[in-house]
């Protein structure tokens, strides 16, 4: 690792003043990704801020029919909530399947949307359940939050503070974990809303990151049944191409995990 | 430069290190306790795996200014006096282990996992479940698996003993 400038904040306010005076600052927000790539030298930025002690962007609380997931709260917190697993439990699940215990333990939700790896879990989660993320300038919807492959709308100096996730009648995510490294080669969540309108968003396959597939939005709609969706698959041309699997694989993967994914919510 | 302080092994210890210090170099090195191992370099092999304010956390990735103000037990920590652990009893009587790297490891994996999870509540899905972020080369896991449920079912009669 090459060396850096450790700084703990104690506030949203101080984060920000700390990644304004620093050269070339990341926020530090359990490092579970940020620190292995910083070992491999293959970031190096001139200071860290460590925003997980923060008590304001901890914590999980009900807001009217939503919940309110501080951006410092760790995947095991989210996994381990009575809350969560009662109102949205494909979020719950989905936040206990992240990497393993140890990286739940400092893994963060805010972190992980952040760093938008189009192998990440959270995204589509964010995304299907049409999650809000609120950071220390606006409010942002998830579609508008994920811009693409390790790319977000966050400024250089704007932190996530929170993401409010709104109840879903019904809702659970699928994946394929690459055998060794356990990431997702396609995962799928799908959420249903009290009105029955569905969404569906897939991890893990795309080029650009998460990404939704309509055809299997509007065919849930009207049938929420693993069969609705057995049929339609996703064009291979966006997705991603690599020794683990081609395109084509993981458009089949798609498919395959959005059955999964209903006969779970079902 | 950044000063660390933290409770460990129930000791209070501290020392000063460049801010890029793993905390898993500040525990070997500065504080000379070699029981906690470093088996890759890419966050994924567990067999650094201690506890920081009674979580498992992968000692390698995280920073030794980061666990400033913490407790931290590692493997040098759990045995009281002379009497080992029930999980380290239970890995030594099943064999959950042949060359022994990755053991520290598992074993602070396997006794986070029985406080979670509570003393025999542990079946043998959900320790191979458990253990994804512990790797082990020689033993293909049986035992280790093995010794956990031995340990965790070992602690609920205890626990009921006690009561």
């Amino acid at each position: 690792m090459y060396e850096t400038n450790y700084h703990r904040a104690g506030s949203v306010a101080d984060a920000a003043a700390l990644l304004a005076k620093a050269d070339d600052g990341k926020l530090l927000s359990g490092g579970q990704t940020l620190l292995p790539t910083m070992k491999q030298r293959l970031a190096a930025p001139s200071d860290l801020v460590d925003v997980t002690k923060i008590a304001e962007l901890k914590g999980i609380c009900e807001d009217g029919n939503a919940i309110s997931i501080g951006a410092a709260t760790t995947h095991a917190e989210v996994a381990a909530s009575d809350l969560v697993k009662q109102k949205i439990p494909g979020l719950a699940k989905l936040a206990g399947g992240i990497g393993d215990p140890a990286v739940r333990h400092m893994g963060t939700i805010g972190g992980s949307i952040a760093n938008n790896d189009p192998a990440a879990d959270y995204p589509s989660a964010l995304v299907a359940l049409n999650a809000t993320v609120t950071t220390n300038k606006r409010t942002l919807s998830a579609e508008d939050f994920f811009t693409g492959m390790f790319e977000t709308a966050l400024d250089d100096d704007e932190i996530v503070t929170s993401v409010s996730f709104p109840a879903a009648a019904k809702s659970a995510y699928a994946k394929y974990p690459n055998p060794a490294s356990r990431y997702a080669m396609a995962g799928v969540f799908v959420a249903q809303q009290a009105d029955g309108s569905v969404r569906v968003a897939v991890t893990g396959a795309g080029q650009d990151g998460v990404f939704r597939v309509p055809e299997m939005e509007s065919a849930l709609a009207s049938n929420f049944a693993p069969d609705a969706v057995a049929g339609i698959s996703v064009s291979a041309d966006n997705l991603l191409s690599d020794i683990h699997g081609s395109s084509a694989y993981r458009a089949n993967l798609v498919t395959v995990m959005a059955k999964r994914a209903v006969e779970a919510a079902s | 430069m950044a000063h660390v302080s933290m409770v460990l092994n129930g000791k209070r210890v501290s020392g000063t290190v460049e801010d890029r210090t793993l905390l898993v170099a500040f525990i070997r090195e500065n504080q000379g306790l070699t029981g906690t191992h470093v088996g890759c370099d890419t966050s994924q092999c567990g067999a650094c795996v201690i506890h920081v304010d009674g979580k498992a956390v992968k000692a390698c990735t995280m920073l030794a200014a980061q666990a400033d103000g913490t407790e931290v037990v590692t493997l040098e920590g759990l045995a009281k006096g002379g009497t080992l652990h029930p999980v380290q009893a239970a890995f030594r009587e099943h064999h959950g282990l042949q060359c022994g790297f990755c053991t520290p490891g598992m074993i602070m994996a396997a006794v986070d996992m029985i406080e979670r999870h509570g003393a025999g509540n542990l079946d043998e899905a959900t320790i191979r479940h458990e253990l994804e972020g512990n790797i082990c080369r020689c033993t293909g896991y049986q035992n280790i698996v093995k010794a956990i449920k031995a340990a965790s079912d070992e602690m609920a009669g205890l626990q009921q003993a006690a009561e």
